[in-house]
Formats: C-alpha cells, sequence, structure tokens
C-alpha cells in the first residue's frame, strides 16, 4: 500500500554536521543552476539545459542515504543528483562549457553528465530510458553479493514510459537491489501529471509489482531521506526493489526555451510552491542560524567561483576528440 | 574433424565463456528450461544454475537495457531477444543508450555485452518472424555486428563477441540452427572484422552473407560445371568490416556479386557496393549485382516465400549475368 510517510524533522542517527552538510549540497545545487542559467542566457553553454531548481531536496535526500559504491542513474534533468552523488563541480561546469577538461570530454553535456568513479552511471535524457539500466545493475550487484544499490531517479512523465513497468517488474521478481526514486514534479514539459496518470499517487503503481510504494513530501529533504533509507536498507536486505514518488516542484520552466510561468501553469501555483522552497524548509528544520547560513553561503560561492574559472581556463575539446571512444 | 550443429557449437560456446569468466551470464525469453527458442542455450541451466541463466519475462527493452546496465558495472551479458523482428522493440536501449553510452561518457563506460537474436526466413513464419534487419545496425555507430555462416564460424565468432569490450549484435539465421558442420575440438576463437573465403575462384567474386554463404557455394559449384569460377567471402562481420579480404578478392576476379536476404533498398549490400565503387572502381569489369530479397514483407505461403527469398538460382543466375555482361 502506499503511505504517506512524514518527516519527523530530525533522525537520531545524525549529527548537525550533517544537517549542515545536507543544506549546503543542497545550496551549491541551487548556486550551480542559477550560474548554469546564466551562463546559457549568455550563450556560454550551448544546446538545452534543464535546472533542477526547486527540486534539490530530492536530489540531496536520496544521495545522503546512499554509500559512494552505491550507483545512481539519472535523467536530463540531473545536475542536482550529479552534484548530490559527488560529482566534481569543476570538470562538470567544464563539460557544460564543452572543454577538454569535462567529465565527458565536452561530448555528453548538460544532458549526459557521468562520473563513474562516484558511482554516478550517467544522465540518459530518453524518458524512462534509465530504468531497465539500473535493474541490470541491481542484478550484477545481487550476484557480486557485496550489498551495492542501484537508485534510477525518473519523473512523473518516466512513469508512464513501458520501460518503467517493464523495469518495476524485472527487479520485483528477481528482488533486485533497486530503488526507483520518481521525482514528480507535476508537469511531463507541458502536460500536468493529473491529466497524464490514471493514479493521483505515482506511488500506487509498485502495487502492480508487489512492492512498496511510498509518497514523501519532495521539499522535505529529511522526508525524502528518511524514505529512502529504509528503501535503501531494504534493498540491501535483498527484499527487492522500492517505489519512492516525491511530490516536488520545478520553480523554472522545463527547459530554457519554456518561460517561468508558461501556458500551462499559473504564477499564482508557482509562487505557492516557492513558499515550500526546499532550501526555506531545510533552514527552518534544520534551525539554520545566520551565521551558519552565511558562512556556508561563502564556502559555495568560493567553489563556485572556482568552478567557473577552472572551466573558463580551460582549453577547448580539441577537434580530434570528436572522433574517439565510439568503440573501445 | 568432428561434426556438430550449429545451435550445438552456439551452446559450446556459451558454457565454455561462462565457465572462463565469472562476469559472463545469459539473460532472455525463455533460455531456461526451454533451452531457448531454437535450442541454443540447452543444458546451460543445469550447469550453471538460475542465477546466470537468467530466464526473462517478455520485456525485449528491460532485457537489453538490463544487460547494458550489468555491463556498466563490470559484467559480460549475452542477451537472447529471440527474433530478430523483436529486437526493434529494444531499439530504445540498442541505439539510444548501448551504441551511446562509451561515446557520449568520454570514453569511460564499460560496454561488453552481446545481444543474440535469430533473423531471416523460410519457414513459413510471415512478416513479423521472418526478417533480415542486420543492416539497422550497422547503421548505427558504437554497434558491431557479427552474422556467422557455419557451425565453426558461430563458436569462435561467439567466443570472440562475448570477449570483446564493445557491444555486439549477434545475428543467427533461423535455418541455419540444425545444420551441421566441422568444428574443431578444444578453444579456438575467431576475430571480429575478419572475412574468410569459403571457396577460390577467378571470374567471379560472391560476398554474401549468413544464409546467403551456402548457397552461393551451391551455387558457385553448379557454375564451375559451365567453366565460371566463383569466389566466395564471407564477410563473417558486417562491421567491423574486413574490406581488404573482400576487396582483395574483387581486384582479382574483377567482377563483384552481393548476396544477403534483406530486402534490397538501403540493404548491408548497398553499403557494401558503395565501398565497392569507391574503393575498387578501376578493377571492377562490370557493373556489379546484387542479390537481395524482393521489397515486400516476407509472405507466409511457403511458395510465395520462396519468391521473397533469393535462391541459390537466383546467385548463379546473378553471376551468369555479372559474366556475361563483359563478354
Amino acid at each position: 500500500m502506499a503511505a504517506k510517510v512524514k518527516s519527523k524533522s530530525a533522525s537520531r542517527s545524525l549529527s548537525r554536521d550533517d544537517y549542515l552538510r545536507m543544506y549546503r549540497t543542497m545550496l551549491c545545487i541551487r548556486r550551480f543552476e542559477e550560474k548554469t542559467d546564466e551562463l546559457f542566457m549568455a550563450g556560454r553553454i550551448k544546446g538545452a539545459v534543464h535546472v533542477s531548481i526547486g527540486q534539490e531536496a530530492c536530489s540531496v535526500g536520496v544521495c545522503s542515504a546512499l554509500n559512494q559504491d552505491d550507483a545512481i542513474l539519472t535523467t536530463h534533468r540531473g545536475h542536482g543528483h550529479s552534484i548530490a552523488k559527488g560529482t566534481r563541480l569543476n570538470e562538470m561546469m567544464a563539460e557544460l562549457l564543452g572543454k577538454a577538461t569535462g567529465l565527458c570530454k565536452a561530448r555528453g553535456g548538460s544532458m549526459h553528465i557521468a562520473d563513474i568513479s562516484k558511482g554516478h552511471y550517467g544522465a540518459h535524457s530518453i524518458v524512462g530510458a534509465n530504468m531497465p539500466m539500473a535493474a541490470g545493475m541491481g542484478l550484477a550487484f545481487q550476484l557480486e553479493g557485496k550489498g551495492r544499490v542501484a537508485v534510477v531517479f525518473f519523473g512523473d512523465g518516466a512513469s508512464n514510459q513501458g520501460s518503467f513497468h517493464e523495469s518495476m517488474n524485472l527487479c520485483a521478481i528477481w528482488k533486485l537491489p533497486v530503488v526507483f526514486f520518481c521525482e514528480n514534479n507535476h508537469y511531463a514539459v507541458s502536460f500536468h501529471v493529473n491529466r497524464s496518470t490514471a493514479v493521483r499517487d505515482i506511488s500506487l503503481r509498485a502495487q502492480s509489482y508487489n512492492a512498496p510504494g511510498v509518497t514523501v513530501d519532495g521539499m522535505d529533504v529529511m522526508a525524502v531521506y528518511e524514505a529512502t533509507k529504509e528503501a535503501v536498507a531494504r534493498a540491501r536486505r535483498g527484499e527487492g526493489p522500492t517505489l519512492i514518488e516525491a511530490k516536488t516542484y520545478r520553480f523554472f520552466g522545463h527547459s530554457r526555451g519554456d518561460p517561468q510561468f508558461g501556458p500551462y501553469r499559473t504564477k499564482e501555483e508557482v509562487e505557492r510552491w516557492r513558499k515550500r522552497d526546499p532550501l526555506l524548509v531545510a533552514e527552518k528544520m534544520f534551525k539554520v542560524t545566520e551565521a551558519e547560513k552565511k558562512a556556508v553561503q561563502g564556502e559555495v560561492a568560493e567553489e563556485m567561483a572556482v568552478a567557473v574559472e577552472f572551466a573558463e581556463k580551460s582549453p577547448e575539446a580539441p577537434l580530434p576528440s570528436a572522433l574517439e571512444d565510439v568503440y573501445a | 574433424m568432428r561434426e556438430i550443429m550449429f545451435r550445438e557449437a552456439l551452446v559450446e560456446a556459451l558454457d565454455e565463456e561462462m565457465r572462463r569468466d565469472e562476469n559472463v551470464f545469459v539473460l532472455g525469453e525463455d533460455i531456461g528450461q526451454f533451452g531457448g527458442s531454437f535450442k541454443a542455450t540447452l543444458g546451460l541451466l543445469e550447469k550453471h544454475g538460475p542465477e546466470r541463466i537468467r530466464n526473462t519475462p517478455i520485456a525485449e527493452e528491460a532485457i537489453v537495457g538490463a544487460a547494458l546496465g550489468a555491463a556498466l558495472v563490470g559484467m559480460r551479458p549475452v542477451a537472447e531477444l529471440h527474433f530478430i523482428d523483436f529486437a526493434t522493440v529494444a531499439m530504445n536501449q540498442i541505439v539510444n543508450q548501448v551504441a551511446k553510452v562509451r561515446y557520449m561518457f568520454g570514453g569511460k563506460a564499460r560496454t561488453s555485452l552481446v545481444i543474440r537474436m535469430h533473423g531471416g526466413g523460410g519457414s513459413s513464419a510471415a512478416a513479423q518472424h521472418s526478417q533480415s534487419l542486420e543492416a539497422w545496425f550497422v547503421h548505427v555507430p558504437g554497434l558491431k555486428v557479427v552474422m556467422p555462416s557455419t557451425p565453426k564460424d558461430a563458436k569462435g565468432l561467439l567466443k570472440s563477441a562475448i570477449r570483446d569490450n564493445d557491444p555486439v549484435i549477434f545475428v543467427e539465421h533461423r535455418a541455419l540452427y540444425t545444420v551441421k558442420g566441422p568444428v574443431p575440438e578444444g578453444e579456438y576463437t575467431i576475430p571480429l572484422g575478419a572475412a574468410e573465403v569459403k571457396r577460390e575462384g577467378s571470374d567471379a567474386t560472391i560476398v554474401a552473407t549468413s544464409s546467403m554463404v551456402g548457397k552461393s557455394l551451391q551455387a558457385a559449384e553448379e557454375l564451375a560445371k559451365e567453366g565460371i569460377s566463383c569466389e566466395v567471402v564471407d564477410p563473417r562481420t558486417l562491421f567491423p568490416l574486413d574490406k581488404e579480404t573482400i576487396l582483395a578478392s574483387v581486384r582479382k576476379t574483377g567482377r563483384l556479386l552481393i548476396a544477403h536476404e534483406a530486402v534490397r533498398r538501403c540493404g548491408w549490400g548497398a553499403e557494401m557496393a558503395a565501398i565497392a565503387g569507391e574503393e575498387a572502381f578501376d578493377y571492377l569489369d562490370a557493373p556489379l549485382v546484387r542479390v537481395c530479397a524482393k521489397e515486400t514483407p516476407v509472405p507466409y505461403s511457403p511458395r510465395l516465400e520462396r519468391l521473397h527469398i533469393p535462391q541459390k538460382e537466383d546467385v548463379a543466375a546473378g553471376v551468369r549475368r555479372l559474366v556475361g555482361v563483359a563478354r
């Protein structure tokens, strides 16, 4: 049964340092996305970017419950997940700017960030395509027997793809250590979840696969953390997959071609969600002091400045590299 | 040398590679107790257990995606999809994920997986279970495509495909599974990207794939009685392609016929013809000839299907035309 999990505001197993680290990572994602948006609007970042502003609690809540050798797979809106899993900021920014030092040698860009050394197996931007891969990683981890877990991030839109259902079923019949984490930000590009999806809570779909499904407040980092922790523990015990649905919201448009208040959503709706900004929720919940806030803001600003400088000073990707790595 | 069936050669290859490397496992529909739709995994469940012989639900995208996911973290999966027609259901994974992740992640992703499927017609399985879609895969950078024509090649190439660090599409013609042929005892592999001259000759080169190799050899035998000497070259892997061996033969004979079971337009033969035009134009003494399937879906009735699929008579007629033009 889908059950609502409420954040209890503080988990006894976490220290104050842990809370501040979570807050700091969320802020880091926010600043990275703001910078990305700025560089995109200035024409410095090409192609498409999908920023995750508003969804930071999901990235950080999930990844805080994982070990470094656990695996994540993400989507076109994956910067936040990447940062939360420990992806190197300098190389990530360099990737966005198309530099030789980029994580993917400037061949991936915003939609294909990967940092395998950190257990980040890539942003896959065909909607829903990453879920079968998560099943395969879970299968490999099960055979390996070391208790590793794979987490796959996807959106409300992807839960209507066949790959979601195929993968949930596969993980359930084989009891694979996989966590399906659905960030329900309510819009598949422009299509509202209530009109695209036959169930009100996507977590209900877990019932079809005899797996637990929970819906959590995706603006509350601790609610996400607690639900993920439980799902990961279950996966490590060999009890199979869990579907977590986090109700969240992107404060920006789908991509930069889409304004904040598109034809499909109102200013009032965006402002209503902005009142539940995950950073504000965390500040309140963790009782972050003004001094702590200032210190964290300073650290993050410094880290971002270093990343941007690294990226800007890096050489352009050399032309011959376009022809490399098609085959091993 | 002992003779075994094509499907038995495949079982041996899988069995040996699973013994050799614990990272190798097999997943697919009906590969367990059933032993595979054409018995190419028969007996492996008993030997290796259900952990490594993973019978899957009917979910082709999940099968291929799961194989890729396992490969990303260091396994060497062999996925079986039944018919090549069903691979179309998994094309998202094959084309957008399997073929791309190494490149788009900066060369750091591991993509050692094999996707087996059976293609081709000849058994009245009609339009949705008889296609020859190999050219679809050859068209995608990042994939390798193997099409063996004999039991010996099937075993040696499958072993190489499993050990290869790139994704390999392994297409087995259904009419070949029960064909017997000499297969060496003991360990051997056949490298990907090595064509084989299956018959030497001097008047014309026949480049044939998969089931058309056998038909071309039969045609060559008949043509020999007419005094026409044919060289039959089997590329064995469509990509990487052993252009050297093929073009050396073309330069020698000056005449080229390409035979495959896929339809003509944009079939693999079109690529082969272009390569010959670009790299051996000066050696061609006559316009090249393609012997391919008719440009229709595959019909059901045996009589109609026989018309659709190229036969040895079509190859022989094509060679006569090829040789006659220059006479």
